[in-house]
């Protein structure tokens, strides 16, 4: 689904991203960790493709399309999804007309806001005076109608309350074609097997992953990764040594 | 009786040659203050096709369809008047002063005759205007429309109308400008004087569709009385020569509240200087004044000025500017005003160009760049109006879409 070979990014000349080298096949869910400052966002943003994120060097494909040159749009188009950490208000346009614009089926936008306890704020102008949970709802909300192939989440937990954190886990296992659900006719592993929808998460507290299970781990380092493998096993590495055992083996 | 208005004329002589306080001075002598006079219809259907367009787009619907009454001036002539609802009057301002006596208590009493050259000139050389009121305890479900077209290249217009809504009484009214496609050039002077009665609600949205050569100087004033609303939207969106007015509104009776709303485009070559004012002169009156200003090219200056003489009031002042060219200008000039302890006053002004962020954030989404920045311009535009009944704000919208398409 997503291959980036040899990735170099510079953000206002300053080289973020070193050396990148990251294969997520079709189903997979990948999460990203590392300390901050060290590159995780502007990876994220530059596989969205968000001008300002200069690619000086490597690759990326999706869906064995180049992207380096594709503007932000098209890679929407193309099956991308990224929810931000700190969405800009769009006075007068409302997050249903937001719904409608991301899914093009103006019809399903109450069912969908149902699911996110979010019907109260359809007629509000697009994340004016939202919370920071409340803003992670809208995210998801809009991916919900996007229905993108690849998602992006950026720290997706960060301000959401203990109450909200079970839907947003819920939902973005959801979106990840990842929840265990009996379906008739078919074992869950055939489920498993056709999951196409894949995802790139950042985490730093780790509690999404209370709720939802992934497949591989990453750490990123001063603008390198440095380590992949177990997401489980490294992130209880982080937890207990912190990320100076990841130092050791970013050189 | 005629000693008043005669009064009132000999103040507007001695006006005569007196500039106004805003806007560049013009030479009113250029303009022909004289044309033929245009035949009344009966059947509004009788206008041209091209007439019905013009003025469909200034949000005037000739077929009547969910309006309670229709006035129509051509040039210099009234070319139809008539009203569909019980307890709505409207008539030729003339006939109006020749069947109330009591009119002359309202003529010029809200705006002063002598203000300036222009308010001189619409009393020495008024042609019409409406007398429009709602009588006491009625609503009007949908509203009164009336319109005011330029169909002569050239031609002075100077019109006087007055507004009454009585006591208890709800009166919405869309008045809609327009001129011929033919016609370039223009003056236009309005008089408007609006008196909102005891509890009385008023909601006046006036649509400018005026040509690129033309010169527009409305003067109006609205006194508002204890409980009454007044609330007025104001869209000007297509090219005009130059536009300056700065209407105002006195609220003086006790919790009477004004909203002024005002979409302002300037495209190229425009001027436009348009203000709101709110004389806030009785205990626990409110107001609220929002601009959203536009230019692609053209020059805008947003005026507001609230004034606080009373305790117990609340005003609010907010201007939006997004310039869209950089040979485009937008000066905002807030002014507030306290007199008291107790008056909450504040404004919000903002002036700049898309913010790149909010374009990206779209084009996340799917938009294209083209697309994201329409759907920006599209919200900036898009106003809540609290009080505003959906009918009317249905027809802002159409009037504000229809400039979209040619703006975008």
């Amino acid at each position: 689904m997503l291959k980036i070979e040899d990735l170099r990014v510079e953000v206002a000349g300053k080289e973020i991203l070193r050396h990148v080298d990251l294969e997520i096949n079709p189903g997979e869910t990948h999460v990203l960790f590392g300390p901050n400052g060290s590159g995780k966002t502007t990876l994220l943003m530059t596989i969205m493709g968000f001008p300002g994120y200069e690619i000086t060097g490597g690759r990326i494909v999706f869906k064995e399309k180049e992207l380096n040159d594709l503007p932000l749009n098209e890679r929407a188009s193309l099956g991308i999804g990224l929810s931000f950490q700190r969405p800009p208000t769009i006075k007068g346009v409302k997050m249903r007309q937001m719904l409608e614009i991301c899914g093009k089926e103006a019809e399903k936008v109450d069912t969908m806001a149902q699911a996110l306890n979010f019907n109260d704020f359809l007629d509000r102008d697009l994340n004016d005076g939202f919370s920071g949970g409340e803003i992670k709802r809208s995210e998801l909300l809009q991916l919900m109608a996007q229905n993108p192939d690849f998602l992006l989440l950026d720290e997706p937990e960060s301000g959401v309350d203990l109450e909200n954190i079970a839907l947003i886990g819920k939902t973005i296992e959801r979106l990840l074609e990842r929840e265990i659900k009996p379906r008739e006719g078919k074992s869950q592993k055939e489920l498993k097997r056709e999951r196409k929808k894949s995802g790139l998460i950042i985490t730093h507290t780790g509690y999404i992953l209370d709720y939802l299970d992934a497949d591989i781990g990453h750490v990123l380092m001063d603008g390198v990764l440095c380590c992949s493998g177990n997401y489980r096993e490294l992130f209880k590495c982080i937890k207990e040594q912190g990320y100076n055992e990841c130092v050791k083996c970013a050189v | 009786m005629q000693r008043q208005y005669e009064d009132k004329t000999a103040l507007a002589e001695k006006a005569k040659e007196k500039p106004a306080t805003f806007g560049g001075d013009i030479d009113l002598d250029t303009f022909s203050p004289e044309t033929r006079e245009h035949p009344y219809q009966d059947d509004p259907s009788a206008f041209s096709d091209v007439e019905r367009e013009q003025m469909l787009k200034a949000g005037i619907d000739l077929t009547g369809k969910n309006r309670a009454g229709t006035f129509v001036q051509k040039d210099l002539s009234v070319v139809h008047c008539n009203t569909s609802q019980e307890g709505m009057e409207i008539l030729d301002i003339n006939q109006a002063r020749e069947k109330y006596g009591w009119l002359k208590d309202y003529w010029w009493k809200a705006v002063p005759v002598d203000m300036d050259k222009y308010t001189s000139r619409a009393e020495l050389h008024q042609e019409h205007g409406y007398f429009i009121r709602s009588l006491p305890g009625t609503r009007s479900i949908y509203p009164i429309q009336a319109c005011l077209y330029l169909g002569e290249d050239n031609l002075a217009q100077d019109v006087h109308n007055i507004i009454v809504a009585e006591e208890g009484s709800e009166l919405h009214i869309i008045t809609g400008c327009a001129t011929a496609p033919h016609v370039k050039s223009g003056l236009h002077v309005g008089i408007s004087e609006f008196y909102i009665k005891k509890n009385a609600k008023l909601t006046f949205t006036m649509i400018h569709n005026w040509a690129e050569n033309l010169v527009v100087r409305p003067r109006s004033a609205t006194i508002v009385e204890e409980g009454g609303l007044f609330l007025s939207n104001y869209i000007c969106m297509q090219p005009v020569a130059t536009l300056q007015m700065y209407p105002v509104t006195h609220l003086v009776g006790e919790g009477s509240t004004a909203r002024y709303n005002s979409i302002l485009i300037a495209t190229p070559g425009s001027e436009l200087d348009v203000g709101s004012r709110v004389l806030l002169k009785a205990k626990n009156t409110r107001a609220e004044i929002i601009a959203r200003a536009i230019t692609t090219g053209g020059k805008i200056i947003a005026r507001g000025h609230i004034k606080g003489e009373a305790p117990g009031i609340k005003a609010h002042l907010e201007c939006k500017g997004l310039i869209l060219s950089d040979e485009g200008v937008i000066h905002a000039i807030p002014e507030l005003e306290g007199y008291r302890q107790d008056v909450d006053l504040s404004h919000e002004a903002a002036v700049g160009k898309i913010a790149r962020e909010e374009v990206e954030y779209l084009m996340a989404r799917g938009l294209s760049e083209e697309k994201a920045t329409a759907t920006i311009v599209r919200g900036f535009l898009n106003v809540d109006i609290e009080g505003l009944p959906p009918e009317l704000k249905g027809e802002m919208d159409k009037a504000v879409a229809i400039s979209e398409e040619s703006l975008l």
